[in-house]
């Protein structure tokens, strides 16, 4: 298989891949890391006319800590540059989990965190994340630049606040050095997306929850916040029952999946107990 | 319409014009001849097509030829030294890791990725490493031998 033809351009820099796409005659693509991008054109599910090739763009790759104390990634790093770094270890290791279980080694070094926020797949990994993280995702385009909160950027199945043109530059993370984390994945097990994803970020002494969020992937159309089970944990201890109150609370009201691998109902108890789970295993110790 | 690449592929430098669409592993198999690097699945999952790219696995079939101007490359055939098999494959054809050999090729640099990165890996790591690549013969037990077989050599 191969894509249709397509008109194919190198930028070097932001303003450069913004000019490219104005001038396009019919559909323009950014291209980061292709793994979404080529299987769909291959597929011949997209057929840009023009594709922009933005990874040779150095200034779109970085990971550091922002004079506002935050941890800023460029959008071109690699799912493999997150899962190893050590600022993100420190500040929001959150993210590193979630990344370590993309897809696989080969994917990992190709895939950018960019290209898959833009993307925004119901089974992807990183919008979970990044909304119990709260980022910010900072977009640049033909009018300018824009910081968007993840919860506003991901708005449904592969689609997001980015207007035509628009290029991600920039994911940026309050620190949360001494939270406790953990991501969680029922994993297909032929394409590897989650089935179900489960973020999870606490400020805790001990068992003593003060703040805590809860994010869901993979089960409905798009990524969100379950905030029915933050709050059966929200400001208490973590107990036994108060885990469990929280799985039962998980998933009420919520439009759940549902697909020839797994139903609506299975997905739902899967995201219950993996919930269960996750808790007992982030407060055991 | 042809884009001018230029790549080094296991130490040889290529010049090619390539339509934009032509995926690099059939630039690899097709272009320059080169036709170990495999097409299994050819949607991304099977990893047969698994080559190194700028000192990382990557799956050919899922790259185009024009994102790897300027890259160097590394695929099966340019492991063997001076009529020597690189341990990898050395520890494929000592541990039977191999039945058919349609993965294989894939296996070998997915494993060269991880020996590189980590030298002396746990059973569990490298499992955890060979997650993008299928084998339909083997069953994995002793592609995992094989790999330990070159950590082991490697390191001596
Ligand atoms: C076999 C396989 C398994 C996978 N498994 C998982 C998994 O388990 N979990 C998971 O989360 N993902 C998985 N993925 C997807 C992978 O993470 C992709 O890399 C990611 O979704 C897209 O990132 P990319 O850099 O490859 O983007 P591309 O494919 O290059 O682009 C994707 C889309 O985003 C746009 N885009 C890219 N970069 C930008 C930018 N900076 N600004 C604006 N628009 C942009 C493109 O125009 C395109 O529409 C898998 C992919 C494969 C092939
Ligand atoms: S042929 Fe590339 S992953 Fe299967
Ligand atoms: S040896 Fe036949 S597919 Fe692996």
């Amino acid at each position: 298989m191969f894509p249709a033809s397509f008109d194919y351009r190198v930028a070097e820099s932001i303003d450069e891949a913004i000019s490219l796409y104005q001038s396009a005659d019919g559909e323009a693509r950014y291209l980061a890391g292709g793994h979404s991008l080529i299987p769909a054109m291959k597929l011949r599910l997209a057929r840009p006319s023009r594709l922009i090739d933005i990874r040779p763009i150095e200034q779109l790759r970085y990971i550091r800590v922002g004079d506002d104390g935050a941890v800023h990634i460029g959008s071109l790093t690699t799912h493999a540059e997150i899962a190893a770094s050590d600022v993100i270890a420190q500040h929001a290791p959150l993210l590193a989990q979630a990344a370590k279980v993309i897809g696989d080694v080969q994917v990992r070094n190709m895939g950018t965190i960019g290209g898959s926020l833009a993307h925004n797949d119901p089974g992807a990994d990183y919008p979970a994340a990044v909304l119990a993280l709260e980022a910010t995702i900072t977009v640049q385009g033909p009018n300018g630049t824009r910081h968007i909160a993840a919860t506003d950027f991901l708005k449904d199945m592969y689609e997001t606040a980015l207007e035509p043109g628009e290029i991600i530059v920039d994911v940026a993370i309050p620190s949360y050095s001494g939270w406790k984390s953990t991501y969680v994945k029922f994993f297909h097990p032929a394409s590897r997306y989650a089935v179900v994803g489960i973020a999870i970020l606490a400020n805790a002494d001990g068992n003593q929850v003060q703040d805590i969020r809860i994010a869901y992937n993979g089960v409905a159309s798009c990524a969100f916040r379950d905030t029915a089970a933050e709050n059966a944990l929200k400001g208490k201890a973590a107990t036994d029952a108060t885990i469990a109150e929280a799985a039962n609370a998980a998933l009420n009201g919520v439009d759940v999946l549902s697909d020839h691998f797994a139903s609506a109902e299975f997905r739902k108890h899967i995201g219950r107990v993996y919930l269960k789970r996750a808790l007992q295993g982030l407060f055991a110790g | 319409m042809g884009v001018p690449i230029k790549v080094t592929v296991n130490s040889r430098q290529y010049e090619a014009e390539v339509d934009p669409r032509m995926l690099l592993v059939h630039f690899l198999r097709d272009v320059l001849d080169l036709t170990g690097t495999h097409v299994g699945c050819d949607t991304s999952s099977c990893g047969a097509c698994t080559v190194i790219l700028n000192g990382k696995a990557v799956k050919s079939c899922t790259l185009l030829a024009v994102q790897a101007d300027g890259a160097e490359i590394l695929t099966v055939e340019g492991l063997e030294q001076n009529g020597k098999l690189h341990p990898i494959q050395e520890g494929f054809r000592e541990e039977h890791g191999l039945q058919c050999g349609f993965c294989t090729p894939g296996m070998i640099m997915t494993a060269y990725d991880l020996l590189q990165r980590n030298p002396n890996p746990s059973e569990a790591e490298i499992r955890h490493a060979l997650e993008g690549n299928f084998c339909r013969c083997t069953g994995y037990q002793n592609i995992v031998k094989a790999v330990q077989y070159a950590a082991a050599k490697m390191s001596s």
